[in-house]
């Protein structure tokens, strides 16, 4: 069966060009396609269109033909003999845990029934972590330790349950769902297209410039805007990622130097965070990019002043993490710490459809800036990625640190020659959007796959507004690094991927 | 009154060790760092507030705090700072200074269990693991020590100057290198344990004693400072024993051991948990060394 095949830097797709199958010809199509380990999900969500009717979208990304395939199928609320996609690929469980918590739809055979999202999600809204169905083992050798849903850092809050053997962690089961704001369904009823834009960038504060590109590209597509065209559009747009993406693995860096009580790592790493941040907030005022990013066009256009300082603060930023880097990679207490600790292999990720930095750490090479470019990726830039093998605590720490210098180096290359009189558009808030249409839009943030999809109804408003983050796929991954490791190294493995707990939970 | 004065003098030197650390952290790291006394105000504060209890915890749970202190207080009057003489003192003193150690660590671990919190059970069988590693370490050294002067309490071992050969003396700066490690792992500091963790599951000591609050944990931290000073002094006294042996020479040493612990917490990270022990039975094994070989100097064996 045919699917409909689009691009990222595509246009909006018109609902009725979308095939829409049966579910047997659906599952044997996802079937085939997940077979080839060059495809992955991207998204796959149920919309109500009748009382009890679902119409249930899915977007398959392939790497190597760089095309992102949509289809869809109905579903009845008392349909039945929906077997379930999980029991083959594993990549697909949050989504169908998603459908079955959101809709009530279940599939048969699911290996692992439990909600995505508990307890901020319909029946077991207000529920406690104690009626959590959590795994469990019996013998009188093994005690079970949980921690959270409230921590004692300053972190969002999320339920982790190990079951260990003395110090070895045999289990690890991590709930989550305390933090849900309704992003989706807030930007689905808000009229004003400056609201949504708020709201984006909202969903996960650690990367609102990621979630904000991609909600005002969805909404960019839908209206046929060509951003390449639109001044030094693209360019401040991938300017203000990649500072993110430095920002975040260089905050990342010092965080896990600290959780193994490095103090000379941490302290470099702050000061050279905030160093990156301060250089954000001189561009457009605030320092984690927002406002930074406007549809149709932007508030705060480059200037030659502002494109010296950025320059100028890249390259210290640069030089000086590349001396932290250096101190990193020849520091035995930390290499003892970090080495062989938390790993997930290529085979594992593949499985769990792991994507970003943590993905190509285990040598799964996913990467959006290549395989599915936008914006400059797709003709200034030819992005390479990089790829580790160990996909362990130091791979991805490593991993974070190429990618500072590689984001410095994109910066650099982005900015040398730009020529600055040529300016940016004001943003546009007045939009009339086509009706029935469904638009896509897919950015590598620092911490991987970020999906908006927004689709409109007849009269051209945003009827479904659904957002995946990165961290929806890599949860997974870091629930098997620390299996068999010592309980005392969950930290840093955590660390290691830091996952969103809000952006899960939308 | 020399008495009086040793004791005022240690206590001095224990309230200061925790503020000199800091500061050589923070100066290391760049920073101006908190006043030197600030661990002071903090437990001030906490002394001047009341305490919460689990209504899970039993009696256990309330003396600990007073007996951990108490004997750890105890185990300070017996270690005489240079020629000066300790409060306390008999025959067989070295072996009631380490089983004081023992016993505060012992009402620590059983207040840990008594709140049946499953990350204090964690941290409380890490820390009786250590302390047992440990313990060895501590006692080889006293051994030696005891061996060399021909006394069994500090207050004997450490009267006076003594006359030791070049080779003795290397022993002896050996011995108190050991009781710098005793002391890192004792206070939990880096690479056994890092006091400064927020990460409850990778705590030792501190996880142990999360439940405490207000005057309790003023206790706590009090009874580690006279823990602390205990073997930061023994081992300015162990290296000062052979040379200029005088209480304003030691006293100054032993602050040395909180720099020397500044400086590794500033440029090491903390080992894996699972290595603690290996590290720490490595500190073990070159005590029982150093006693070994202590002994055929002794005997006047020539090692060349």
């Amino acid at each position: 069966m045919k699917w409909f095949t689009t691009y990222n830097n595509g246009s909006a797709i018109d609902l009725r060009q979308i095939p829409s199958l049966s579910y047997a010809e659906f599952f044997e199509a996802v079937r085939e396609r997940l077979s080839n380990p060059a495809c992955h999900v991207a998204h796959y969500f149920g919309v109500p269109v009748e009382e009890t009717r679902l119409r249930v979208w899915c977007m398959i990304l392939n790497d190597e033909e760089h095309t992102i395939e949509v289809a869809s199928y109905d579903v009845d609320y008392y349909d039945e003999e929906l077997p379930s996609l999980t029991k083959e690929f594993a990549a697909m469980h949050p989504f169908e845990r998603d459908m079955t918590e959101r809709w009530g739809i279940r599939y048969d055979g699911m290996p692992w029934d439990k909600p995505l999202r508990a307890p901020s999600r319909s029946a077991r809204r207000g529920g406690t972590v104690d009626e959590y169905p959590f795994y469990k083992m019996e013998s009188a050798s093994l005690h079970e330790v949980n921690v959270g849903p409230i921590h004692a850092g300053i972190i969002e809050p999320g339920a982790f349950r190990f079951i260990c053997n003395g110090e070895e962690v045999l289990h690890l089961e991590i709930s989550l769902g305390y933090q849900h704001r309704g992003a989706e369904r807030q930007i689905e009823t808000s009229k004003s297209l400056l609201r949504q834009v708020l709201l984006a960038e909202g969903i996960a504060g650690d990367s609102a410039v990621t979630h904000t590109t991609a909600l005002v590209r969805t909404i960019e597509k839908l209206t046929s805007f060509d951003s390449s065209k639109a001044g030094n559009l693209d360019v401040e747009r991938a300017v203000a990622l990649e500072l993110e993406r430095m920002a975040m693995h260089i905050a990342d860096t010092g965080a896990l130097c600290m959780d193994v009580g490095y103090q000379l790592g941490q302290v470099a790493c702050e000061a050279l965070r905030t160093m990156t941040i301060n250089t954000t907030q001189l561009w457009c005022g605030n320092r984690f990019g927002k406002g930074l990013i406007r549809p149709f066009g932007t508030n705060f256009p480059l200037t030659d002043e502002l494109r010296a300082t950025i320059l100028k603060n890249v390259e210290e930023i640069r030089r000086r993490y590349n001396e932290v880097r250096h101190d990193i990679k020849t520091t035995p207490s930390l290499l003892s710490r970090m080495e062989q600790c938390g790993i997930v292999n290529a085979q594992q990720m593949q499985r769990i459809g792991g994507v970003g930095q943590a993905a190509r750490a285990s040598g799964v090479a996913r990467d959006l800036r290549v395989s599915h470019p936008w914006g400059v990726f797709t003709d200034r830039i030819a992005h390479q990625s990089i790829i580790k093998e160990q996909g362990d605590v130091m791979a991805r720490l490593m991993m974070r640190c190429r990618e500072v210098l590689q984001a410095a180096d994109t910066i650099t290359s982005l900015l040398t020659d730009l020529d600055c009189s040529v300016g940016s558009p004001a943003p546009q808030w007045e939009v009339k959007l086509p009706p029935y249409q469904l638009s896509t839009a897919l950015v590598e943030g620092w911490r991987g796959e970020c999906c908006h999809v927004a689709i409109t109804d007849g009269e051209g408003r945003v009827a479904c507004y659904r957002v995946k983050d990165p961290s929806m796929h890599n949860w997974l991954a870091l629930a098997i690094a620390v299996r068999s490791e010592g309980i005392s190294d969950f930290p840093i493995c955590n660390k290691s991927f830091n996952l969103s707990y809000c952006g899960h939970d939308l | 009154m020399k008495e009086l004065f040793n004791t005022i003098l240690m206590i001095a030197i224990a309230l200061l060790l925790g503020g000199v650390i800091t500061r050589v952290r923070s100066v290391l790291s760049g920073r101006r760092g908190p006043s030197i006394v600030q661990h002071l105000h903090n437990v001030a504060l906490l002394a001047r507030k009341g305490s919460v209890y689990s209504p899970t915890t039993s009696i256990l749970f309330r003396v600990a705090p007073a007996v951990y202190m108490g004997s750890a207080l105890l185990a300070l009057l017996f270690i005489p700072i240079g020629n000066l003489d300790p409060l306390l003192s008999f025959r067989g003193d070295v072996v009631v200074f380490a089983y004081l150690l023992g016993l505060g660590r012992l009402s620590l671990v059983l207040a840990a269990m008594d709140t049946g919190s499953s990350f204090e059970g964690m941290g409380a069988s890490r820390e009786a693991l250590y302390g047992a590693l440990v313990e060895p370490a501590l006692f080889a050294v006293v051994a030696t020590l005891a061996m060399v002067c021909g006394y069994t309490s500090f207050a004997d071992i450490f009267s006076v100057a003594r006359d030791l050969d070049m080779q003795m003396t290397i022993v002896m700066v050996l011995l108190a290198y050991v009781l710098v490690k005793v002391y890192t792992v004792e206070q939990g500091r880096v690479p056994v344990d890092d006091p400064r963790t927020h990460l409850e599951l990778t705590m030792i000591h501190e996880v142990m004693v999360l439940d405490y609050s207000g005057v309790d944990m003023a206790m706590i931290h009090c009874a580690n400072w006279f823990k602390g000073a205990a073997l930061a002094v023994l081992a300015a006294n162990a290296v000062m024993l052979p040379l200029c042996f005088k209480w304003w020479t030691v006293a100054p040493l032993s602050l040395l051991v909180a720099v020397i612990v500044g400086v590794v917490e500033s440029s090491q990270a903390r080992g894996k948990l699972v290595r603690n022990t290996t590290y720490i039975l490595t500190v073990s094994a070159l005590a029982a060394l150093l006693l070994f070989v202590a002994y055929l100097l002794t005997l006047n064996i020539q090692i060349s």
